[in-house]
C-alpha cells in the first residue's frame, strides 16, 4: 500500500469517514504514479495536442488521426519497464498486449508494432545478455501469435540500464472513421468483462511499478496469453461491426479498479458492480484481488440489454467469457458489492483524480562539469576505429532482433525493418511512416537538447522514405521523481518536446510517463523515447541501393558535438562533452528539402545521419548496396577547425545523406543552392572499400565485406553462445 | 469457381489470403470459419497461416484434430486442389494428408525473412504455370517449419515426385532443403513460405512475378476442370 500522508488527508477531507479495505485498495492503484499522473499531469498540458488531423473522443486511450478518405489511424505507446527486468519474456510479452488493447478499445485493428529496448553492457554482462534475449522472445511470441507485425523498433545498450530493462512498445491501429467507438452510456447500460479470467497474477502491478526496482516481486508480474488476445481482437471488432459496443475500455494498470472508476468518470456515470459476477482462474480470490489484480487480455465493454445478447454470441463463437459484471446508474459512483455486501462505495471522480503533486525541480550538480572536454587520446588508425564503431552492439545491425519478429504478416509492409523508418501501405491508397528514437547518452548530457534530438531524428527517418510527420507520441522514462534533481530532467525534457513541436506543428497524439525506473545501482538516464508518424500520399521512397558511378551528397553541417557520441562513449568510455543541439530554422529547410527533392524524384535514396555520425551513415549505405564509395571530409559542411574525429563521428543532428544519378546532380545542385542550405557533393560510389580522403590523403581505407561482416554479424554471434 | 478459405481460432493470414485471392487474382472467395464446415461443391481449399489454438501442444495438431478437417479429406479424395500454407502446411502435416512432420528451426527461433524457393514439381494445381528449377523469391515466417521424414520415406517422396519446393541455400535445417510437398496425387500441397505475401510487387522488393504464378496455377486449373 503506498498512500502518502497528504493523500490520506484529502480522503479524509473529501470522503468524511474511514475507507474501507476494498477501497483503500482501489485508490492505492489508481493513485498509483503508474496510473494517476500525479507527478506530470499539471506539466504535460504543455504539449500541443490538437492540429487538422487529430480526432479527439473522451474515454480513448489512444491517439486518432484522420488519414483521409474515411480511414483513420491510431497508435499509443507504453512500457513495461519493472515487469521485464523481472521476468523479460512475460513482461515484454504482455507489453505488447497491452498496448495492442488501447488501440483495439477505440475500434481499430492493431495494424502494427515497434519496440524500443534498452538493456545494460550485453559485450559484458550475462545478465543483461539473458534479459536482451528473453524479452525479444517475449514481444516475437507474443506479436507473431496475434499476427500482428513488428516493423521497427530500435536497441540500445548502456551501463545505467545494468539489472534493469526498459521494454517500450508503440502500437499502430488503422479503421474507418465511422466505424471508432463513440464511447457513451445510459443508465441501465450493462458492464460487461470479456476475455481472460482474473487471476492472482499481477496483483498491485501499478504499484509496483510506481517505486524503485529494489525486490523482485514476481507476483505483480502478469502472465502472457497472446491466442485469448487474438481471440479478444477477432471478437471486439466482430461486435464493433454488429454495433454492440456502447463504450470500451482496456484493462491495465490497476486492474478492474481502474478500468471501472476511469470509465465511469469519463462518462460521467455511476457503476454499480459484483465482484462474485467475475470469471475467476481459480475460487477462493478475496474480493481485493479480483479488484487489482492486472491478469492479461481482458477488456470492458458497456453495451445494453438489447445488445448484449449478440455480444454473448460473439464471444461464444470465439470460446472467450463474458460476464455481466454490473449496470450503469447515474449517481457517478463506483459502488463495488460482494452479494448484498458493500465493499466499496466512492465517487468515481475522486477515484479517478487523485490529487496532484507539485514536484520540486532543481538542476542536477553534475550537469555543471559534465560539458567539460577530457583530452582524448589519439587514435593512429581510423579504419580500425571505424570497424569497431560497425560492430558496436548500438549501431551493428540489429538483424538476429527483427529475424524473430514476423514484419511482413498483414501484407503492408512496404519498407522493411532495419533501414530508416518502416512503411506500411494503407486500404487508402496513401501510405504510413513509422519510427521510434530515444538516446539517452545525449539526454544525459542535455535533457532538453537530447529530447528534442530524438524528435527530430524520428522525424528524419519518417522524411527519409518521404513522409511529411503528422502526429508524434512520446514516452517519458526517468528514475524517481521525488528527486528535484530527476524531476528537473523531467521538465527540461518536457519542455524541449513541446517547444520543438509546436515549432513544426507536429501535435502529441498520445503518450506515457514512466518514473521510478531506478534500481539499487541508481537512476537510469534520462530516455524519453519519440514515436513519429508520418503520411505518403502516393509513392514512398524505397531503400534502393547504390551504383558505381552515384553521387552521395550531404545535407547539413556538421558541428562540434562529440558529446553522448558513439565515437566517445564507445571507443573512449568517455560520459560527457557538448551534445548535439537542434538548430530549428535548419532542422525545418533541410527536411522541407529533402521533401522536395523525394516527391520530384530527385534522389535515389535518403539516409538519415544519427548515432555513429557521418562515417557510420556514409559506411552503412555501402553495405547495404554492396558497393565501395570515395569521398573528400574535406568538402564536409562544418563548423571552422573540426578535427578529423569531429568531422567523421560527430552526431549533429538535420544531417541527410542523398544518393543521387549522375543524370540528376546538377539539379540537386541548383534545388539546394537555390534554398541556401548547406550541402555539398561529396563524392561518389565506387570499388569494394569505403575510402575517405582527408587533407589529400585516405585517412580510410575499408573494405566493403569485412565492413558488411562486422556490420551483420556482431549481435547474433554475441548472442549465439547464451 | 469458389475457392474457400479455412479460418481456425488463431488463424491470422486468413485476410491477406483473401485478400489477394480476391483483390489481385479476382477469385470467388469464401471464407469458412472451422465450425462451419464446408460444402461439397467448392473447387479449392486453403488452409491459410497463423497460430490456430495459439500452438498450443505443438503447432498443426489441435486443428488438425477438428470435425473441418474430415471435410478437407473428402475434398482431397475427390482430388480437388488443397494448399496449406505455414500453419495450414503443419496442420495438413498432422492431419496425414501430407507426408512428414515440420520440426522447430535449428536456430531455436521464429525467422521471418526473404528466401528464395526453387520449383521441383510443377505439375501440382499450384505450380502447373512455373517452370521446373524455377526461382521464387518469397518471404517465409515460422518458428517451426523444419522438415522432416526419414530416409525411406525420402525415397518414396522422391519416386512419387511429392518435393514441390526447395530452399535455394540453407535456411533451417529442412532436410534436402524442402520447403513444400505434395500428396501422391498431386492436388494437396504444403509449403512453409507465404506466396501471398509476395504476390504484389509493392510488397515485394524483388520480383513478384513467380509468386504469382502460384495463384495463377490455380486458376489455370480451376479454368481447365470447367
Amino acid at each position: 500500500m503506498s498512500l502518502q500522508k497528504h493523500e490520506n488527508e484529502h480522503i479524509k477531507n473529501i470522503i468524511r469517514r474511514k475507507l474501507t479495505k476494498t477501497e483503500l485498495q482501489i485508490i492505492a492503484a489508481e493513485w498509483s504514479e503508474h496510473c494517476s499522473y500525479k507527478s506530470s499531469k499539471k506539466h504535460l498540458k504543455m504539449l500541443p495536442t490538437t492540429g487538422p488531423n487529430v480526432i479527439v473522443e473522451h474515454g480513448y486511450d489512444s491517439g486518432v488521426l484522420d488519414v483521409g478518405d474515411g480511414y483513420v489511424v491510431t497508435v499509443h505507446i507504453e512500457s513495461h519497464n519493472h515487469p521485464s527486468a523481472v521476468e523479460p519474456f512475460g513482461g515484454a510479452a504482455t507489453g505488447v498486449g497491452g498496448v495492442i488493447r488501447d488501440i483495439l478499445s477505440t475500434g481499430t485493428r492493431p495494424i502494427a508494432i515497434l519496440d524500443g529496448l534498452r538493456f545494460g553492457d550485453i559485450e559484458n554482462d550475462t545478465h543483461a545478455r539473458w534479459l536482451f534475449k528473453n524479452a525479444v522472445s517475449g514481444i516475437a511470441d507474443y506479436g507473431n501469435c496475434l499476427g500482428i507485425p513488428t516493423i521497427g523498433g530500435e536497441v540500445e545498450f548502456d551501463e545505467c540500464y545494468k539489472n534493469y530493462a526498459l521494454v517500450d512498445v508503440a502500437a499502430i491501429g488503422f479503421g474507418k472513421k465511422d466505424k471508432l467507438i463513440k464511447n457513451h452510456a445510459s443508465v441501465g447500460d450493462l458492464v460487461v468483462l470479456i476475455g481472460g479470467s482474473t487471476g492472482r497474477d499481477g496483483i498491485g502491478g501499478s504499484q509496483f511499478a510506481s517505486d524503485s526496482l529494489e525486490n523482485e516481486d514476481r507476483s505483480a508480474v502478469q502472465i502472457p496469453d497472446p491466442f485469448i488476445e487474438k481471440l479478444i481482437i477477432e471478437a471486439v471488432l466482430e461486435a464493433r461491426n454488429e454495433k454492440c459496443i456502447n463504450a470500451m475500455k482496456d484493462l491495465g494498470g490497476g486492474g478492474l479498479s481502474c478500468a471501472v472508476s476511469e470509465i465511469a468518470e469519463s462518462l460521467g456515470i455511476g457503476i454499480e458492480m459484483d465482484v462474485d459476477h467475475v470469471h475467476t482462474k481459480e475460487s477462493g480470490l478475496f474480493p481485493d484481488e479480483i479488484m487489482t489484480s492486472e491478469s492479461q487480455e481482458r477488456m470492458l465493454i458497456i453495451t445494453d440489454k438489447k445488445k448484449l445478447q449478440k455480444l454473448r454470441k460473439i464471444c461464444d463463437k470465439f470460446r472467450i467469457m463474458c460476464s455481466t459484471i454490473g449496470y450503469v446508474k447515474s449517481d457517478k459512483m463506483l459502488h463495488v458489492k460482494k452479494g448484498t455486501k458493500t465493499l466499496a462505495l466512492l465517487p468515481a471522480e475522486f477515484i479517478a483524480r487523485a490529487p496532484l503533486l507539485d514536484r520540486k525541480a532543481s538542476k542536477p550538480k553534475y550537469l555543471n562539469r559534465i560539458k567539460r572536454e577530457k583530452k582524448i587520446r589519439k587514435i593512429p588508425n581510423h579504419s580500425k576505429t571505424l570497424l569497431r564503431l560497425l560492430s558496436s552492439p548500438n549501431i551493428a545491425s540489429k538483424h538476429w532482433v527483427f529475424r524473430q519478429y514476423d514484419h511482413e504478416v498483414g501484407i503492408r509492409t512496404v519498407v522493411k525493418p532495419g533501414f530508416d523508418a518502416s512503411v506500411l501501405r494503407l486500404d487508402n491508397g496513401k501510405l504510413l511512416s513509422a519510427k521510434i528514437d530515444g538516446n539517452p547518452k545525449h539526454c544525459y548530457i542535455d535533457p532538453r537538447q537530447g529530447a528534442i534530438g530524438c524528435f527530430e531524428e524520428a522525424c528524419r527517418n519518417v522524411v527519409c522514405t518521404g513522409a511529411n510527420p503528422i502526429g508524434m507520441v512520446d514516452h517519458l522514462q526517468f528514475g524517481n521523481p521525488e528527486d528535484p534533481e530527476i524531476f528537473w530532467t523531467f521538465m527540461e525534457s518536457l519542455k524541449g518536446l513541446s517547444e520543438y513541436a509546436k515549432f513544426l506543428r507536429v501535435p502529441c497524439v498520445g503518450g506515457k510517463v514512466s518514473f521510478y525506473n531506478e534500481t539499487a545501482s541508481g537512476p537510469i538516464k534520462p530516455t524519453p523515447l519519440i514515436g513519429v508518424l508520418g503520411i505518403i500520399d502516393k509513392t514512398p521512397l524505397l531503400p534502393s541501393t547504390a551504383n558505381s558511378g552515384d553521387y552521395i551528397v550531404i545535407i547539413g553541417k556538421t558541428k562540434d558535438e562529440l558529446g553522448g557520441s558513439e565515437y566517445f562513449e564507445y571507443i573512449h568510455k568517455f560520459v560527457g562533452g557538448t551534445c548535439p543541439i537542434v538548430d530549428f530554422k535548419d532542422s525545418k529547410i533541410n527536411m522541407l528539402s529533402v521533401l522536395s527533392l523525394i516527391k520530384n524524384k530527385l534522389v535515389k535514396s535518403v539516409h538519415d545521419c544519427s548515432k555513429g555520425g557521418f562515417a557510420i551513415a556514409l559506411s552503412e549505405l555501402s553495405i547495404f548496396g554492396n558497393i565501395g564509395c570515395d569521398i573528400n571530409i574535406d568538402k564536409l559542411p562544418c563548423e571552422k577547425n573540426l578535427s578529423f574525429e569531429k568531422l567523421l563521428f560527430s552526431e549533429s543532428h538535420s544531417r541527410y545523406l542523398l544518393t543521387v544519378d549522375k543524370k540528376n546532380i546538377e539539379l540537386v545542385k541548383q534545388f539546394l543552392s537555390k534554398k541556401k542550405i548547406s550541402f555539398n557533393v561529396l563524392g561518389k560510389f565506387s570499388g569494394d572499400q569505403i575510402k575517405i580522403m582527408y587533407k589529400s590523403k585516405y585517412a580510410i581505407k575499408c573494405t566493403i565485406d569485412i565492413a558488411q561482416k562486422k556490420y551483420f554479424n556482431t549481435l547474433g554471434d554475441m548472442l549465439k553462445h547464451g | 469457381m469458389k475457392v474457400g478459405v479455412i479460418v481456425f481460432p488463431g488463424s491470422n493470414c486468413d485476410r491477406d489470403m483473401f485478400h489477394v485471392l480476391t483483390d489481385v487474382f479476382h477469385l470467388d472467395t469464401q471464407y469458412f470459419w472451422h465450425q462451419t464446415g464446408l460444402p461439397t461443391n467448392i473447387d479449392a481449399v486453403i488452409l491459410p497461416g497463423g497460430f490456430s489454438y495459439g500452438d498450443r501442444l505443438r503447432a498443426g495438431v489441435i486443428a488438425a484434430n477438428s470435425p473441418i478437417i474430415n471435410d478437407v479429406k473428402k475434398l482431397a479424395d475427390k482430388g480437388i486442389p488443397i494448399l496449406g500454407v505455414c500453419n495450414g502446411f503443419q496442420i495438413l502435416v498432422e492431419s496425414n494428408l501430407l507426408p512428414g512432420v515440420l520440426l522447430k528451426n535449428d536456430s531455436l527461433n521464429f525467422m521471418c525473412e526473404w528466401t528464395n524457393l526453387i520449383v521441383k514439381n510443377n505439375k501440382t494445381p499450384f505450380t502447373n504455370k512455373l517452370e521446373l528449377d524455377q526461382r521464387i523469391p518469397i518471404p517465409i515466417a515460422n518458428g517451426e517449419g523444419r522438415y522432416y521424414v526419414d530416409k525411406k520415406l525420402m525415397s518414396e517422396l522422391k519416386m512419387n515426385n511429392q518435393i514441390v519446393f526447395a530452399y535455394e541455400n540453407y535456411v533451417n535445417g529442412s532436410v534436402e532443403q524442402i520447403a513444400g510437398v505434395c500428396n501422391k496425387d498431386g492436388n494437396v500441397v504444403g509449403m512453409m513460405p507465404h506466396p501471398e505475401r509476395a504476390a504484389e510487387s509493392v510488397i515485394n522488393p524483388t520480383n513478384n512475378k513467380p509468386s504469382s504464378l502460384i495463384f495463377e496455377s490455380l486458376i489455370q486449373t480451376l479454368g481447365a476442370k470447367n
